[in-house]
């Protein structure tokens, strides 16, 4: 293998090697969460900070359980929002940072490339990008991919089985990180991504996507999925004035209990959260057992915790570049 | 097998080039059945006996052993594997990367544990799979049941069961397997 990365900015950042790197290790770390103490001495004595300049409930609660399960210090952020932004500000914030001497920062933020900047600031401190704009939440695909693994049968078996898994993507791509990270995140193992999304929430581009088709009709794919994957419509970043109204959304991309019925036994059915019931996904189909929304966010501190471990526990690497 | 020592003495990708074999497969076996005995005598019996292997080498032995038990006593000793990479002492210092999920489905408040590696060597796993015992319960006693004692202690760590004292040198290596044990070095590619 290949030294893993010094950050996590982007899943180009990682090969189909380091993907199975990091879901075999969420194995072991998955065992530790299942123990009356779910605590492990790995990290003791780093310090880990959530640099959070955008809203979240899990993300931020997952990253911060994950660092404290392995016994690493957290600090938490409460970057105010709306006043900080990019440019001298958010330097000096991070410089800051990094003078305490922080091992790693964890960032969110609502605008595209700020990890990476934030990256080429800091020495000898690791960035994981935990949201960007709409650029890439690189552990929310890797949870995914965990997610769909373990359904798949778990270990290598649930590895292979990505090979020409049929994956369909739905919603609010243009506005979605999460889309981008999992297109790539799929692609990388060999299944085979189709988009469906109205043509307003669709990027304006997009040459070099690794997919296999786009299309406006989910009916017409669900029958074939394996991996259906929803988006929520993205009020806060203006998805809901891409299209006529949330009702014509629902008939057209919503995941109804009608919609539901078409999918082949044994198909999966992924949210990243928070879902919003009655649009992207009906109340009813979310509660079914194909419906993985739940154990989503249950792996999502077990990813969290090997993205952790990979990137601060594994010392130096012989010939690699690291800080 | 000794794939976790050798994951832990990278450069990874290199390889074990052997230059004698130590033990032949008949040796291990033999060596296994002696150790039931002793296992046995020492316990008097296996009430609350059991085995947890070592993630990766110590796992083969401890089933081989925890068959050879149920064959002389007529009565199934549970086993367990564990793996130590996250209580081990230098994190951060070199590569440390889990081999296998650790997979103890029994509570060990009260029992006899059997812990079962292939190679003792600086004592530094034993002393993380210590700490890593703890988390699934209060073990009445702790028993250290090795193939190979190659010495070079860092700890004051000591087997109760050995299947073979071999001195080595401390770059060598030790490779446990089925076919035997066999000492060499580990040439990178």
């Amino acid at each position: 293998m290949s030294p893993f990365p010094t950050h996590l900015l982007s899943m180009d950042d990682l090969g189909a090697d380091e993907i199975a790197e990091v879901l075999a290790v969420t194995d072991s770390f998955a065992e530790v969460g299942r123990r009356a103490n779910p605590k492990v001495p790995t990290l003791r004595g780093r310090t880990v900070a959530t640099l959070f300049f955008e809203d979240s409930t899990r993300t931020r609660m997952s990253f911060e359980t994950a660092a404290k399960r392995m016994s690493a210090d957290v600090l938490s952020f409460a970057a105010g929002s709306s006043s900080v932004n990019k440019g001298e500000s958010l330097r000096d914030t991070v410089e800051t940072v990094a003078a305490i001497g922080i091992d790693a920062v964890i960032i969110r933020h609502g605008s595209s490339g700020v990890p990476a900047r934030v990256a080429g600031w800091v020495d000898h401190c690791t960035v994981i990008n935990a949201g960007d704009g709409w650029h890439q939440h690189p552990t929310q695909a890797l949870l995914d991919l965990y997610t769909v693994r373990q359904a798949l049968g778990g270990g290598d078996r649930g590895l292979s089985g990505f090979a020409g898994l049929r994956v369909v993507i739905v919603g609010d791509i243009r506005h979605s990180r999460v889309a981008r990270s999992q297109v790539w995140a799929y692609a990388a193992l060999g299944a085979e991504v189709t988009l469906v999304a109205p043509a307003t929430l669709l990027p304006p581009s997009l040459e070099g996507w690794p997919v296999a088709a786009v299309t406006q009709d989910l009916d017409d794919v669900l029958p074939k999925a394996d991996v259906v994957s929803l988006l929520r419509v993205q009020s806060e970043r203006g998805s809901g004035r891409f299209v006529p109204s949330l009702r014509e959304y629902t008939a057209g991309y919503g995941l109804t209990a009608r919609r539901a019925a078409l999918l082949q036994p044994g198909a999966l059915i992924l949210h990243p959260g928070p879902i919003v019931r009655g649009v992207e996904i009906a109340s009813d189909v979310a509660e079914l057992p194909a419906a993985l929304i739940t154990e989503q966010v249950s792996n999502g501190v077990a990813i969290r915790m090997a993205v952790l471990f990979l990137l601060l526990g594994q010392g130096p690497v012989e010939g690699a570049h690291r800080g | 097998m000794a794939e976790r020592e050798r994951s832990h003495t990278r450069p990874r990708g290199s390889v074990f080039v052997p230059r004698a074999q130590v033990m032949s497969a008949a040796d291990v076996h033999r060596a296994i059945t002696r150790m039931a005995h002793e296992i046995i005598e020492r316990n008097r019996g296996l009430e609350q006996v059991v085995l947890i292997g070592l993630q990766t080498g110590g796992v083969a032995i401890a089933e081989r052993l925890a068959g050879t038990l149920s064959e002389l006593e007529g009565t199934d000793v549970p086993v367990g594997t564990l793996d130590v990479a996250f209580y081990r002492d230098d994190i951060g210092l070199r590569p440390v990367l889990p081999e296998a999920a650790t997979d103890i489905s029994f509570d060990l408040t009260g029992t006899t544990v059997v812990l079962v590696d292939d190679v003792l060597f600086t004592g530094r796993t034993i002393r993380a799979a210590l700490n890593a015992l703890g988390e699934y319960g209060r073990a009445q006693v702790v028993e250290l049941a090795v193939m190979v004692d190659r010495g070079h202690r860092e700890l004051p760590i000591r087997p109760d069961y050995v299947g073979k004292n071999l001195p080595t040198s401390r770059d060598e290596m030790v490779d446990v397997s089925e076919d035997g044990v066999a000492i060499g070095d580990l040439v990178s590619r």
